[in-house]
């Protein structure tokens, strides 16, 4: 969806141009049935009362939850005491908190790691999966299928499969290969990276459907030229395939990456923050200290730091395409 | 039979059998990784699951007892609240988006870019980050001051309007031909008749798009009805996931059995309109 469609048929060229598709019936006849439509096409308010509804919901869940968290953000709410102008305060104390820092940091490398992860391993599964074939149409909706399952159920079944024990599922698949039992989920230093590897999971499969769809558009004839230029598989993908993705890669990025920024039903079914906080996430922050403890204020702040990483994070990305475009 | 075309790694050609087995080898591992733990829930919930560490993909005695007790535990309430938020939600999202849609695409008005504009943003919005605010407004409606909190209703209103839907539409709907529109308004047709007899009609594989996606996406909502449920009553089925876990006396095999009914849904959805889906997810991601 662009908007320059909508900008390049303004109002006075499309009637121009449906006038002048009238042809044999005369500047007369044209005027004539402009008027005529003009009237049957309704009045200038019906397309807002079709649009009346979608603009009605959207205004009440989510342009009035945006004000209402810019203003909250810079008061102290008390419910039924009214709210007290307090400025910057509630930024002050988020930004100086040690627990948010704590959180954007985890946030950032959840989400880094996260994105490239289900980035690379979707293209390698795109890579090994491409092609026509029934059983390859079979392998590939198996492989899908983790994008479709609720992320509550994704959760509940790692929660399981990252028993800590040895004879839990995931340890024991390390145990045949040699690998210690890990604490995952329960243990500080590998939860995060667990909560990661469930994240690359479910997002894999979405990124593998995204890259098939950009690898069909890959002009074939620029295969054969390798071929016949005795360029080894590799050097095909590094200079054919990749470049001909770019637009996909970017997509792709902002949309994981944002996905990893606002990260919050797998953090919180899964540790919800712990072990010792070494999980605890922007999000799993911000829904303590607001429906927990009541700041909604402080955590209205942290709402809008976090909206303004994923704004700066996108027009960024925008900007590198644009200058690549060009 | 048509000649394999090329691809990037050129694997579709190789004929020999090493080059098969490595193939086999691939899809086995892929099948291993993504569909195996999806697998190792179907069978625990079928058979006698005591304790987390037996889940496995070897049926041990099979038994319908974990569905049974998941019953017990309300778990039939449950589905049935989530079926009546997918239902109404999915109602209210396509009537939505369809209307929309029509005004957006057929129509040219003065603040149409605005509009357009402000449902762009309504996508580049992370639900999470207005929770604290919409719990607030759900719990007190401006204007109307109704109370959404604790009814099926607060997790159905917010997702009545999604930008995706509206905006697949309005792509959809741009394609049909101006002349068929042309013709019925000569023959005196207003907008209504238009859009209900002549545009929605010719928008099936769309409206097939919306809804699938519309689905997934109502089905898979987790923080809505977390900010809406005030007690057991009002919980939908991924939600009551957690509820049963923490609860000492169920037993992992009862939390899987539940697992599989709240993931059955979404991918009978998928598996049959796999078409819709993934046409869906590439013209949605592809044309930004």
């Amino acid at each position: 969806m662009s908007l320059d469609q909508v900008k390049r048929a303004p109002l006075p060229e499309r009637r121009a141009h449906r006038a002048a598709g009238r042809g044999a019936d005369g500047a007369d006849g044209a005027a004539a049935g402009h008027r005529r439509r003009d009237r049957r096409a309704g009045r200038w308010w019906t397309p807002w009362l079709f649009l009346a509804p979608a603009l009605l919901l959207f205004l009440y869940f989510k342009f009035i939850p945006m004000a209402n968290a810019l203003t909250m953000s810079f008061q102290e709410v008390q419910p039924y005491l009214g709210n007290r102008w307090v400025g910057t305060e509630n930024y002050a104390t988020v930004l100086g908190s040690d627990g948010f820092r704590d959180a954007a940091w985890h946030t950032v490398v959840l989400a880094a790691g996260q994105t490239a992860g289900s980035m690379l391993l979707g293209l390698a599964l795109a890579l090994l999966m491409e092609g026509q074939g029934r059983r390859l149409g079979f392998v590939r909706s198996a492989a899908f299928l983790p994008v479709v399952v609720p992320i509550a159920v994704v959760a509940e079944l790692w929660r399981i499969m990252y028993h800590p024990t040895e004879d839990g599922m995931v340890n024991s698949l390390l145990g045949l290969v040699g690998f210690g039992p890990s604490g995952f989920i329960n243990d500080p230093d590998s939860s995060l990276v667990s909560i990661m590897v469930t994240g690359i999971w479910r997002g894999a499969p979405y990124d593998m459907m995204i890259f098939l769809a950009g690898l069909a558009s890959v002009d074939r004839g620029l295969y054969e030229a390798a071929k016949v230029d005795g360029a080894s598989r590799f050097q095909r993908v590094r200079h054919v395939t990749v470049p001909g993705l770019r637009s996909v890669f970017s997509i792709l990025f902002i949309l994981a990456a944002i996905r990893g920024l606002r990260v919050f039903t797998e953090v919180f079914l899964l540790t919800n923050g712990g072990p010792d906080g070494s999980t605890e996430v922007v999000m799993t922050l911000i829904y303590k200290l607001g429906l927990e403890q009541n700041r909604l204020g402080v955590g209205a702040a942290g709402a809008v730091l976090l909206f303004l990483m994923t704004l700066i994070l996108t027009i960024a990305v925008h900007l590198v395409r644009r200058r690549e475009s060009k | 039979m048509n000649a394999p075309t090329e691809t990037a790694l050129g694997l579709t050609e190789s004929r020999s059998p090493g080059g098969r087995l490595l193939k086999a080898l691939t899809y086995l591992l892929v099948l291993v990784v993504f569909a195996g733990p999806l697998l190792a829930l179907l069978v625990s919930a079928f058979s006698k699951v005591k304790d987390p560490t037996q889940l496995s993909v070897i049926p041990s005695a099979a038994t319908l007892d974990n569905f049974r007790i998941a019953f017990d535990q309300g778990v039939l309430a449950y589905l049935l609240n989530s079926f009546f938020v997918v239902g109404f939600g999915l109602l209210l999202q396509v009537a939505v988006s369809v209307l929309a849609g029509y005004a957006l695409a057929r129509k040219v008005f003065p603040g149409m870019t605005l509009v357009l504009v402000a449902i762009l943003a309504t996508l580049m919005l992370p639900e999470e980050i207005l929770a604290l605010p919409l719990s607030l407004i759900l719990a007190d409606l401006p204007v109307v001051h109704f109370n959404l909190i604790g009814t099926l209703a607060g997790m159905i209103v917010p997702l009545g309007a999604w930008g995706f839907s509206i905006l697949v539409m309005t792509e959809f709907m741009k394609d049909v031909p101006k002349e068929l529109e042309e013709a019925a308004r000569i023959d005196g047709a207003g907008d209504l008749r238009i859009f209900a007899q002549i545009i929605l009609p010719m928008c099936k594989p769309a409206l097939g798009v919306i809804g699938v996606f519309g689905f997934t996406m109502i089905w898979d909502q987790y923080l809505l009805p977390l900010l809406v449920a005030t007690d057991s009553s009002s919980y939908t089925l991924p939600l009551a996931l957690r509820t049963l876990r923490i609860d000492p006396d169920v037993t992992p095999g009862v939390v899987l059995a539940a697992s599989l009914l709240a993931l059955l849904p979404s991918v009978i959805v998928f598996l049959f309109f796999q078409r819709s889906f993934v046409h869906g997810l590439s013209s949605g991601a592809l044309k930004g």
